[in-house]
């Protein structure tokens, strides 16, 4: 897969704090990624270097293997920031046709994309609503249409899901997976762990402007995993005790157990064929992205504190 | 460019098609007539003649009173403080004996305040009859007295007339007319800085309250956003004086018609005998009196200038109040509070144009008329009664220089503010974001 973003140690200091400190990746086109990190971690501020709103002090983004250009690389970019909103006595369709036209599209293109989109969406009666009559669901359908109208290559989602009922979140995550398909790559910024592993293929966990955890979601569940194991018996066997596995928890015949410096997932298994107990069921049990979240994140202090910065 | 222009199509097309525009546009102009006319109209039928009771312990002003509008005179005797409303007067005037070199003690006693048009009506009277007895105790005699009167009276409606001399050509001074004009352009632009300042900041703040200010950056360059508004907006503001134009024209020429002569009349009676009222009465007759000799001015300048510095004017305040709008929150108050460094200078603008209109080449009014803080107001005040091209010339660069220098600065505090949330921000941290490099 070819490489579409790359960020080269960039750095953005603000007066009282190092907003980005130094940080790298890559993102390869077509992928999903998640750009993940406590509020305050510096992930808005990355983005807004990403999508040319700030200059960065120092460090490269390259779009396409090319020197980031924010004046003709706009129509490359769909950006929905978390803060979002709209005008609100616009009417939908005029709104959605004016940020099209910003992009650098042509009347006529806008039109049928912006027509197309909201068949899709069967936004098509919202035409000559005002913005401020839609619901709070209603308007980031329409965001999100707005967001993805110039067919970006790529598309940055800083909290799509904010708001959203289940039905409409789903439409959206499809949504996501569809453009993926069809070669757009999307970074996907939120703190919402489970919708990252259900989402994202890549992704960069920054904390304290600085990139602390960098890889596909496999990679780094495997990287963090604590050797558990949850394994069902039919009846449990005589001497339960084994020095390959100490238990965590026991629930009837259902064990988790974690498995000892120096031994094998074998061999636990093969201390309970031994006992003759059959084996129902014998799975590792992986930490969820949110207890990794958490794990590195925590001794952090919530609100992350001013600081001097000397640069 | 392309963009800037998309963006003020929508200010534009979104303004104009909003119906306070339509209201605002059709409702300024007759509100400022009903205000003029409507207060000459008022100001002449409601005075209200007043009945007062003269008590003269000195003998001289007793019959001398010459009934007026605004009061009436009787001399009933044996009248009191306590018995002068039973005799069916409003006021009790007492006039204590008198010496020829003292001036008299005259006192008067009313239950209500009777108003300024019958104070200053019993005051000239008093004036007037002191005046008759001093010429007539050195000797004049009645008869000359009043053939004298006679003659003044009638040399105050002689024909006066003052011509402005420039070298060769001699041309008719209307003061009236050049004053009208003035006061008319210096307070129109007064009131555009103002409404149009102000639309400028409540959009900008509209934008950033509403949080589409990131969505659109994501697009456009601040600056583009924050240009294209300003345009928009001064196009919106030039479609509105030019329908403003059309009607006031249309009405001015149906006020003529509605106006009777008899109350025109009556309004410049209304301004002799109380001066300090008359403000509006004034301002009525002269715009009416000008209207007879309009076309002596010199509209061929004075169009072109109105139109420069309505434009510059806007232009020049319109980016401060951009930048204002970009680093408020929420908080209207905040608002009011950061907007006083702006709307300062404008209203000082107001006060030195009245200034100037009295005396159009003083140094305050050239000095106000130069510097683009007040110049758009000032120079306009100006203009009718004739400005040296230098001076003309100084005044429109620095206010394109000004103009420059304002959009430059705001840029940069408009560029940090608009994506700024939940900050008070300061002065101080706005002119370190103006002045900060790159």
């Amino acid at each position: 897969m070819s490489t579409i973003l790359e960020v080269q140690n960039l750095k953005k200091y603000f007066s009282s704090q190092k907003a980005v400190d130094d940080i790298s990746f890559t993102i390869s086109q077509g992928s999903i990624f998640g750009l993940l990190g406590p509020n305050g971690a510096g992930k808005t501020t990355l983005i807004r270097m990403i999508t040319g709103i700030f200059y960065p002090d120092a460090g490269n983004i390259l779009l396409n293997g090319k020197k980031f250009d924010p004046v003709n690389d706009v129509i490359n970019i769909g950006y929905m920031p978390e803060e979002r909103g709209l005008y609100k006595k616009m009417k939908v369709g005029e709104q959605a046709m004016y940020l099209a036209q910003l992009k650098g599209m042509s009347k006529q293109e806008a039109f049928a994309n912006v027509k197309q989109w909201f068949e899709k969406f069967e936004m098509e009666s919202w035409w000559n609503k005002k913005v401020e009559d839609l619901s709070k669901g209603m308007g980031q359908k329409l965001q999100f249409v707005t967001t993805v109208l110039h067919e970006p290559k790529l598309v940055i989602l800083d909290e799509p899901f904010s708001g959203l009922d289940p039905v409409n979140s789903n439409l959206i995550k499809d949504e996501i997976f569809n453009l993926a398909k069809k070669g757009t790559t999307i970074i996907f910024s939120t703190h919402r762990m489970e919708q990252v592993e259900e989402i994202c293929d890549h992704i960069v966990l920054v904390n304290k402007g600085q990139k602390i955890l960098d890889g596909t979601v496999k990679q780094i569940k495997q990287q963090f995993k604590q050797h558990i194991f949850n394994t069902e018996l039919d009846q449990l066997p005589a001497t339960l005790q084994h020095p390959s596995f100490s238990i965590v928890k026991q629930n009837g015949n259902n064990l988790t157990l974690k498995i000892n410096e120096g031994y094998q997932a074998n061999d636990i298994l093969l201390h309970f064929i031994n006992q003759k107990s059959v084996i129902v069921a014998y799975h590792e049990i992986l930490p969820s992205l949110n207890e990794i979240f958490i794990r590195l994140v925590e001794g952090t202090p919530t609100a992350r504190q001013f600081e001097t910065v000397t640069a | 460019m392309n963009k800037i222009w998309i963006i003020i199509k929508r200010e534009y097309i979104t303004r104009v098609r909003n119906k306070t525009f339509l209201l605002s546009t059709f409702l300024f102009p007759l509100l400022m007539f009903a205000l003029i006319f409507g207060g000459a109209f008022i100001g002449a039928n409601s005075t209200e003649q007043r009945k007062i009771a003269v008590d003269d312990q000195s003998g001289i002003y007793k019959n001398n009173f010459k009934d007026g509008s605004a009061a009436s005179y009787g001399y009933p005797d044996a009248v009191t403080k306590s018995n002068y409303q039973d005799k069916g007067y409003e006021g009790l005037l007492v006039v204590y004996s008198s010496t020829p070199q003292k001036a008299d003690s005259v006192r008067l006693y009313t239950e209500k305040q009777l108003g300024l048009a019958t104070d200053e009506a019993i005051k000239n009277q008093l004036q007037k009859i002191n005046e008759n007895r001093m010429l007539m105790e050195r000797g004049v005699t009645r008869s000359i007295l009043d053939s004298i009167k006679q003659q003044s009276e009638s040399a105050s409606s002689l024909n006066y007339r003052s011509y402005q001399v420039k070298g060769e050509e001699i041309k008719e001074d209307n003061k009236m007319l050049a004053l009208a004009i003035g006061y008319a352009s210096g307070f129109i632009i007064y009131i555009v800085l103002f409404i149009y300042g102000t639309a400028v900041m409540r959009g900008v703040m509209e934008e950033k309250t509403n949080r589409i200010a990131e969505v659109m950056v994501s697009s456009v360059k601040p600056f583009q956003l924050m240009l294209g508004k300003i345009i928009g907006i001064a196009a919106v503001g030039l479609t509105q004086l030019f329908l403003w134009i059309i009607l006031v024209f249309v009405l001015s020429s149906l006020s003529s018609l509605f106006i009777s002569p008899e109350v025109l009349e009556q309004a410049k009676q209304m301004n002799e005998s109380m001066p300090s009222m008359a403000q509006n009465n004034t301002m009525a007759l002269k715009i009416l009196e000008a209207k007879t000799t309009v076309l002596s001015a010199n509209w061929a300048l004075i169009i072109p200038c109105f139109i420069f510095f309505f434009l510059f004017g806007y232009l020049f305040y319109a980016s401060l109040f951009a930048a204002v709008g970009s680093v408020v929150n929420e908080d209207p108050q905040e608002a009011q509070s950061l907007m006083l460094p702006i709307t300062l200078p404008i209203v000082l603008g107001i006060f030195i144009m009245v200034n100037a209109i009295q005396n159009p080449s003083g140094s305050l009014a050239v000095w106000g008329s130069i510097i683009p803080f007040t110049s758009p107001i000032v120079m306009m005040a100006r203009i009718p009664f004739g400005v040296p091209w230098w001076q003309l010339a100084i005044s429109m660069g620095s206010l394109i220089l000004g103009f420059l220098f304002t959009t430059w600065l705001s840029a940069k505090i408009y560029r940090t503010g608009i994506l700024l949330y939940g900050k008070k921000v300061t002065l101080k941290e706005m002119a370190k974001w103006a002045f900060r490099k790159a």
